[in-house]
């Protein structure tokens, strides 16, 4: 297991360590960079170069890209150009905020993704199967943002039954109040979330509904019941498990459009805001971060993946 | 032989879209949608003329604006097939420049094999570890604001799944006899990628087009809702829909119309991608795959 671990590790550290250098490179290629934040048109040749020698521009850039790098493994991301705030820590504040309403939803999704998905692809072709799929079809084919207007005109225009800006009322903030503007961006990811989950967990059911391993059950007089509990259920859940690792990266970067329409003050926002202001730092702060969870997500899943199956840690497909 | 093949195929690609009732409604409203968006320039109506005294007039398919006005009193209804346009325009482009793109690196990657394709499926993997909502808005901050550089980012950065499934069939491809023979006899790599490898994998990279069609214009509308898309004066569904959040409470019509729209031409598309895969792969429908 640990050799396994290793082998995957030595495929991801490279990957992570090129985007890091295809940050690095956006960032100085960006027409409006930290340096011209700091200086005016008025400066002399000189401040300017002594500001460049401060922050180490004057330095060769693979110099620049390793004292760079250095300080985002120490969780150092610069300064915001515009609000001159420093990145990792505003992110500390935001990255809980969408934490708290990604996990929720996904799990919400992915549960109801995997009950619904076993119904369906075990009745296939049946009513209910299509019922769920038609759906899941429809919902896919739903654009986040317009769900969350909807719901926003019934629930907060028309019924006036819950807030839909922000995450607490000012002068607020009681645990109900933070839970009554959690309610609706919790709706919407859920649903935004739940298709492409359902659609996985049925289509895997049905491939395994297909399995000759079903046909010899049948044939020895099992219970559908029984087949379907002892043995697909086992085979579906180990890559649906799996999916699991490669949600990881939605916690930074899962809701930014539904983060956006709430006002939510989450990265969704501060993101949106960094790319209309222009403000790269931040941008490629997220950039980086989000690349790297999602590496990471995949490594783990690839690791929970070999747990719940030994043939594929030992290199056999 | 291969003529009877090509029937049965087509004719259970038919039974599957004939047996599915929801399939022939979206795609017939889907013609219509297309048609009317096409032919929006010869109906006598200026999208972009106020008419003052009716500005937020509700739809009303009795008075001479069908689907209602927007906030200045311009024609929505003839705003909805502008910006129809606008939507299906950038949908086809990026679809057509990220199948360019995923053809061409699938095909190379798959049949050169070995340090190439090493590279370019590194390449892809890399690409595609970025999640696509913050590598296209990333990337759209390098290019000038126009629809140009949206199609540009939408296409340039969408490829690498097509590429994916090209390589795969590529590398299937190449193993059937009369690609061996082609390349035995000397035919260059590029004659026999245009006319060995690319028609052999057409039913896959048809298929592979409709779902990349439906996630380009789903990619524009979002885009255009969050203000890093289509700019004004032209506009697009998901711009529609942005300017529709601030009348929302009032006039929730032009919230309806454009979303709606987006959901019927992406379940649409969707519709004809399930179809065309029982086109691609018979096995489908028999139930031997899902």
């Amino acid at each position: 297991m640990a050799k396994f671990i290793l082998r995957r590790l030595a495929v991801a550290v490279p990957i992570v360590l090129l985007i890091s250098i295809i940050v690095f490179a956006l960032m100085r290629a960006a027409p409006y960079d930290a340096v011209d934040a700091m200086t005016t048109p008025r400066m002399s040749e000189e401040t300017i170069a002594a500001i460049k020698a401060k922050y180490g521009y004057d330095q060769p850039v693979y110099v620049q890209y390793f004292g760079w790098l250095e300080d985002v493994l120490q969780f150092n991301f610069g300064n915001s150009i515009v609000t001159k705030q420093p990145i990792a820590q505003q992110l500390s504040v935001l990255i809980p905020h969408t934490m708290m309403l990604v996990l929720p939803s996904y799990l919400t999704a992915y549960i109801l993704a995997i009950v619904l998905g076993l119904i369906a692809g075990s009745h296939r072709g049946g009513k209910l199967d299509h019922i769920i799929d038609g759906i899941a079809s429809v919902l896919i084919a739903v654009p986040t943002f317009w769900l969350a207007m909807l719901l926003i005109f019934v629930f907060g225009y028309t019924l006036r039954a819950l807030p839909f800006i922000g995450m607490q009322t000012v002068g607020d903030g009681s645990p109900l109040d933070i839970l009554r503007h959690f309610t609706l961006p919790y709706i919407t990811l859920t649903i935004a979330f739940l298709p492409d989950n359902l659609r996985y967990v049925r289509s895997s059911t049905i491939t395994q509904t297909t399995q000759d391993y079903v046909q010899v059950q049948e044939a020895f007089g099992a219970k559908k019941v029984e087949i379907m509990f002892k043995h697909i259920c086992r085979n579906v859940l180990g890559p649906v498990l799996t999916r699991l690792g490669m949600a990881v990266p939605l916690l930074v970067t899962g809701a930014i459009i539904t983060e956006s329409i709430f006002s939510w003050p989450g990265v969704g926002p501060y993101f949106i805001n960094a790319i209309k202001g222009l403000d790269y730092p931040i941008v490629m702060a997220i950039l980086l971060l989000s690349s790297t969870l999602t590496i990471l997500g995949n490594l783990l899943a690839d690791v929970l993946c070999a747990i719940a199956d030994p043939r594929i840690r030992q290199g056999v497909r | 032989m291969e003529n009877e093949k090509h029937w049965t195929r087509r004719s259970a690609a038919w039974l599957a879209f004939k047996r599915d009732k929801s399939a022939i409604i979206t795609v017939t409203l889907l013609f219509i949608i297309i048609i009317a968006c096409l032919i929006a320039p010869l109906i006598p109506i200026d999208p972009d003329e106020p008419d003052l005294l009716n500005r937020l007039a509700p739809p009303d398919f009795s008075s001479e604006h069908i689907f209602g006005t927007d906030e200045m009193g311009r024609d929505y209804f003839m705003r909805v097939l502008y910006g129809g346009r606008v939507s299906l325009l950038v949908g086809v482009l990026a679809m057509l420049t990220s199948l360019a793109i995923g053809i061409i690196v699938g095909t190379v990657s798959g049949l050169a094999g070995g340090i190439v394709d090493a590279i370019l499926m590194r390449a892809v993997d890399i690409l595609s570890s970025i999640p696509w909502m913050v590598l296209v808005m990333v990337v759209s901050i390098f290019f000038k604001p126009g629809l140009t550089s949206i199609i540009l980012v939408i296409g340039l950065f969408s490829w690498m799944e097509i590429a994916r499934l090209v390589r795969n069939e590529t590398q299937t491809i190449k193993e059937r006899d009369f690609v061996q023979y082609a390349r035995l006899c000397g035919v260059s790599p590029a004659l026999v990628i245009a006319r060995h490898i690319i028609p052999a994998a057409l039913p896959t990279i048809i298929t592979a087009s409709t779902t990349s069609l439906a996630s380009a214009i789903m990619t524009e509308s979002a885009l255009s809702f969050l203000g890093v898309g289509v700019q004004q004066p032209m506009s697009s569904w998901g711009s529609l829909l942005n300017s529709a959040q601030g009348t929302m409470a009032t006039s929730i019509y032009m919230a309806i119309i454009p979303g709606l729209l987006i959901v019927i031409v992406i379940f649409a598309f969707n519709k004809v991608g399930n179809i065309l895969r029982v086109f691609a792969n018979p096995q489908v429908m028999s139930g031997e795959r899902s």
